[in-house]
């Protein structure tokens, strides 16, 4: 089931192994049957690690969502809370304990917090007068949860806001101990690189934990060959474009949620003749989305105007497997023939979701406001006209486009010019004031102090340095047969992965003025291995480097990596970890204010 | 607000539930043991079989093809409606299946790597350790074994005091009595970057230490003071924060953090009172701006939506009757309420508070912003004469020329939006100035005679050809084209 997980370089499925483990303890300590009351959030990255069937075979027999007032009727020993540690949902928990029905059998109540037990929450419990009924309370540290053979995340979606808006370094200690749990399984990581100051912070965490845990050598042989810390705010541009792969933009036009999309529900009913459409599915159509379906791992990382050829090659492929009956004459041949059946059905289903999937994207891609809005996003990563008001951003508002469109439209050109004249962020923001609503100061102070939105101080603009040092802008891109990483925005080389592959080959030293134009520190710590575990690399063997994005990575990153990843004389595979899968939308909207 | 030592003991002498420590291996000792047994004994699944893992359990794993959590939720909580989720479910793992069959693996717990964590149940709260003497009213825990409950020990070390917080254990903070001493555990608390506790430590600090010490001693810490603003904030002490900003000298902040607060005031008589008050915080002077307009928009609307609301109730107004109103106007953006103001209160004279032009003029509403929604509330309308209007200048030989802010091109677009008949739009796209956008414009809205009439100007004949196969056979407009394609008068230029 999770097979997928172990096709790369790096076995992840030890990962997820560990933390089911970790599971089935907390689920025995509660003996009997028992009832989970589910944060609604988690149930999609627990998902991910578990199926209902393992909580079946620890006697989890009924699983409700956390909703206010009473609990529904189960007839178990145990109840058990699976929360997130946030306030609100303490909230929740109180009521539905205190109007337990006093006159039906007791029940045992049990919490368990994800990824951390929180003073605060409990000291909300107590003043709710609820603590007491807790027997359990513990907590689970699902830091990093697998999500394919190259990728983890921790799925915390405040982590860039509490980093780097609010200075909470919570998030970054759970970094931390997520790769000392890496660590644990995988060996210890000899090379951290980073840049940024939430990088720093961590890397110093990871060198305290460790002397922590002196005396316990550990004595793995190390899978990692480097770490890179990459702070998300060393590269506040990325997010914001729009992403042209396919796992991107299915991502920017329907939202991918741990690893599950949910899709208009119309182009995927099986057509048939005479039916005038009187059973049409209301419901969203969801499709699992990962390595596991080799369509899928080969199309993922593409442009999307090189998806089509892919698919219409395929097609022809299956059609002609399914000719090959005619050719079966022998019955060795019928069976054989038979034996593939079931791969070649699979095949055609996995083909027909993605033409579909396909088709809905292309309805996007080809419209006009898709085009628009792609030509001034290059101009601006170009480092075209970016220093005054723009027309078709001044349309956007006039029209009354999603107000997230439009900031992520106006943060992209302040990122790209460092910063705004005065006047026009000011008519800028006196716009979408007047459009959307005065509230919206808030958010507009939270780009700003977030570096999204602000004005350029001391009136000079950084960004064509390093964008021509860090060849950010390639004008002759192919999306068909990349050479370049600059295929993943059509022209746009990620800044960060640009970061990455420099700092493998010729080494950061190249890049020292822009390095110290970007935002925070740049470093390099050892961690020294006894002699035992020091690896001597084969001659042509690719070195493995994890990369942590603090803050979030987007689908678009995640595939320039994979595509160096395959370079043949590249040198260096990665293995991708963050703090939580983004695109521009969500991670805008989890910088807005919204009522307390 | 230092307890004495007295009620301190009497607290935990008379206290229901009593603090306690594991039995467990607390000490240094055979944590490391167990971490290094667990770290040993994991080179069984990296690599070599190595089988004396005698007392770490193995688990051997297989894939199982049952469904999600989120799916079962629903299948278990019983809700009607599942039925088609439980079959993609089942065609899901049927494809799955066709996959790489998964290996049995086995493997060990993650608990067992860095924490000394117990086999038994869970710890004693943190907050029990911190709390207030008065709040001890419940009752004592059920099914927990008695050998749990242990004597309280007091004599932590500063570092064991923060680690044993870090891994969740029962810790008083009392006897750190001493500024110095609790300067000292917030130092290494933060020095750990553990979130969680250096809140717990914060949280000691504000019961036990006078607001103006306490800010003073945050003002050099940066690290805890941005841990203590996040903590005030999520426990909503709005009073407690504003104070911490007021004190900092962080004005902004403050301003910024008591305007938010209207966003949970629903009233909205309320929110008015309210947002007066924000208005001279120290905001930016932009801000400032824009707050005082946000209190006046809202003063403005509670007017309009009492008389209006009104005027539909009592029936006798056309245009209320004609278009009911879909939504009350409270809270809506300016430029939301400027539309709404074309819609129901154009004609009205400036003087009124719901009058367009008034509104025009007390939130300087650029005539470009204005124009856009003036012409889409009266298109909506199809009011086709008050557009004509809004273009229509008079110069002072009494002229009229027609004139767009915001360029006929926008113009025809909004007008087409609001499905306005052809000869309206006509007579827009000729305004459109410049040529390749006016022919592109009247083909889209099929402006035929725009069409023909500008190619004739350009003297572009093939593309007449071309616009003939467009239009109706038989039609005025095909007569029409007929007749410039056969007129000798006109010099082809191709």
């Amino acid at each position: 089931m999770a097979a997928h997980l172990s096709y790369g370089r790096v076995n992840l499925n030890v990962l997820r192994e560990a933390v089911r483990r970790e599971l089935r303890e907390f689920l025995d300590k509660c003996a009997g049957s028992k009832a989970i009351v589910w944060d609604e959030y988690l149930t999609g990255p627990f998902g991910l690690i578990a199926q209902y069937s393992l909580l079946k075979e620890h006697e989890v027999e009924k699983m409700f969502t956390l909703k206010g007032s009473r609990l529904p009727a189960a007839d178990v020993k145990n109840i058990i809370f699976f929360v997130r540690p946030r306030l609100e949902l303490m909230d929740i928990i109180a009521e539905n304990v205190l109007s337990e029905d006093r006159r039906g059998p007791a029940r045992d109540f049990h919490i368990l917090f994800v990824p951390r037990r929180s003073l605060l929450c409990e000291q909300r419990l107590k003043d709710l007068g609820v603590l007491g009924s807790f027997i359990h309370r513990e907590e689970y540290s699902l830091d990093l949860i697998p999500f394919d053979g190259d990728l983890l995340s921790m799925e915390s979606e405040s982590a860039f806001k509490e980093c780097y808006l609010e200075s909470d370094q919570t998030s970054l200690y759970h970094a931390a101990k997520g790769l000392m749990t890496l660590q644990a399984l995988y060996g210890t990581i000899p090379q951290i690189f980073g840049k940024g100051e939430c990088a720093r912070q961590v890397a110093n965490m990871m060198i305290r934990m460790k002397r922590e845990f002196t005396g316990s050598q550990n004595s793995i042989f190390p899978v990692f060959d480097n770490l890179l810390l990459l702070d998300r705010n060393v590269d506040l541009l990325t997010p914001l474009a729009t992403q042209l792969t396919y796992e991107g933009l299915i991502d920017e036009i329907y939202g991918i949620q741990n690893s599950y999309v949910k899709l208009p529900p119309e182009k995927f009913t099986p057509k048939k003749q005479g039916d005038s459409g009187k059973d049409l599915p209301t419901e969203a159509k969801k499709l699992q989305l990962n390595s596991a379906e080799e369509l899928y791992a080969e199309i993922r990382d593409k442009n999307f105007n090189a998806v089509g050829s892919v698919l219409s090659k395929k097609a022809k492929v299956i059609s002609a497997a399914f000719e090959e009956r005619h050719n079966a004459k022998t019955v060795g041949e019928i069976k054989q023939f038979v034996s593939q059946l079931p791969h070649m059905q699979a095949a055609r289903g996995s083909l027909a979701n993605h033409t579909s999937i396909a088709e809905l994207i292309k309805d996007v891609t080809t419209s006009e406001d898709f085009f628009d809005k792609l030509t001034v996003e290059q101009e601006f990563m170009s480092g075209i006209d970016t220093d005054k008001v723009n027309n078709y951003i001044e349309d956007c508002i006039a029209q009354k486009h999603p107000l997230i469109k439009v900031l992520r439209l106006v943060c992209l050109q302040s990122v790209c010019n460092s910063g705004l004249k005065q006047k026009v962020l000011d008519y800028y923001k006196r716009e979408i004031l007047q459009t959307y609503g005065y509230e919206h100061i808030l958010t507009l102070y939270n780009l700003e102090k977030a570096g999204l939105l602000r004005p350029q101080t001391g009136g000079r603009n950084n960004y064509p340095t390093i964008r021509k040092t860090l060849r950010l802008w390639m004008d002759d891109v192919n999306e068909q047969n990349p050479t370049d990483i600059s295929y993943v925005y059509s022209g746009y080389a990620p800044l960060s992965v640009r970061l990455a592959q420099l700092l493998s080959r010729p080494g950061w030293r190249s890049i020292e003025e822009v390095l110290r134009i970007l935002p925070g520190p740049h470093f390099e710590e050892r961690q020294p291995l006894p002699t035992g575990l020091q690896k001597k690399r084969q001659p042509g063997e690719n070195r493995v480097t994890l990369i942590f994005f603090l803050g979030g990575v987007t689908y678009a990153e995640i595939a320039a990596l994979r595509f160096l990843s395959q370079l043949e004389d590249g040198g260096t595979e990665y293995v991708i970890a963050t703090t939580k899968l983004m695109n521009g939308t969500s991670w805008v909207e989890s910088l807005m204010e919204k009522p307390i | 607000m230092n307890r004495t030592k007295g009620d301190e003991e009497e607290y935990w002498n008379s206290s229901k539930f009593k603090a306690f420590t594991f039995d467990d291996e607390d000490d240094e000792l055979s944590q490391l043991k167990e971490s290094k047994r667990a770290v040993n004994s994991l080179r069984d699944f990296v690599g070599d079989d190595d089988d004396d893992d005698d007392d770490l359990e193995r688990v051997s794993w297989s894939g199982e093809p049952v469904g999600s959590i989120s799916w079962t939720i629903k299948e278990t909580a019983g809700n009607s409606g599942s039925t088609h989720e439980g079959r993609e479910q089942k065609n899901r793992n049927n494809f799955s299946s066709y996959g790489q069959p998964s290996k049995p693996i086995s493997t060990y717990s993650l608990s067992s790597f860095f924490k000394g964590r117990t086999r038994f149940g869970s710890f004693q709260s943190l907050s029990d350790a911190l709390s207030d003497t008065s709040a001890k009213s419940y009752a004592p825990e059920l099914g927990r074994p008695k050998g749990e409950y242990r004597d309280y020990s007091n004599d932590w070390s500063l570092s064991d005091t923060v680690q044993r917080l870090r891994k969740g254990k029962v810790c008083s903070l009392e006897r750190f009595r001493s500024l110095q001493d609790k300067l000292q555990l917030l130092e290494e608390a933060v020095s750990m970057h553990d979130g969680n506790v250096i809140t717990a430590v914060l949280i000691f600090l504000k019961r036990t230490l006078s607001k103006e010490i306490l800010f003073r001693e945050l003002e050099v810490r940066q690290v805890a003071l941005r841990h203590l603003i996040h903590f005030l904030k999520e426990i909503g002490d709005q009073k407690l924060l504003l104070d911490l900003f007021r004190f900092l000298d962080r004005t902004e902040e403050l301003a910024l953090s008591h305007y938010q607060e209207h966003l949970n005031i629903q009233d909205p008589e309320k929110r008015k009172e309210f947002l007066k008050t924000c208005i001279g915080l120290p905001f930016s002077a932009e801000d400032s701006a824009h707050i005082q307009d946000h209190y006046t928009l809202l003063e403005r609307q509670i007017i309009i939506e009492t008389i209006d609301r009104h005027l539909e109730s009592a029936g006798q107004t056309e245009i209320f009757r004609k278009h009911p109103r879909k939504a009350s106007i409270l809270n809506m953006p300016l430029v939301t309420t400027l539309f709404y103001s074309c819609f129901y209160h154009y004609t009205e004279a400036e003087g009124t508070f719901s009058s367009p032009i008034n509104l025009k003029k007390t939130f300087k509403i650029p005539d470009k912003q204005y124009v856009l929604t003036a012409l889409a509330a009266r298109a909506k309308l199809r009011a086709w004469h008050d557009v004509d209007a809004l273009f229509t200048t008079k110069n002072w030989l009494g002229y009229t020329k027609k004139r767009a802010p915001i360029g006929f091109h926008r113009v025809v677009e909004i007008l087409h939006k609001n499905s306005a008949p052809v000869q309206i739009l006509q007579e827009y796209v000729n305004l459109v100035e410049d040529v390749d956008t006016k022919l592109n414009l009247a083909t889209k809205f099929k402006c035929h005679d725009v069409v023909i009439d500008t190619c004739r100007d350009l003297k572009d004949r093939q593309q007449l050809v071309a616009y003939r196969s467009k239009v109706d056979k038989g039609s005025a407009e095909e007569e029409k084209i007929d007749a410039i394609l056969n007129s000798a008068q006109i010099r082809w230029k191709n």
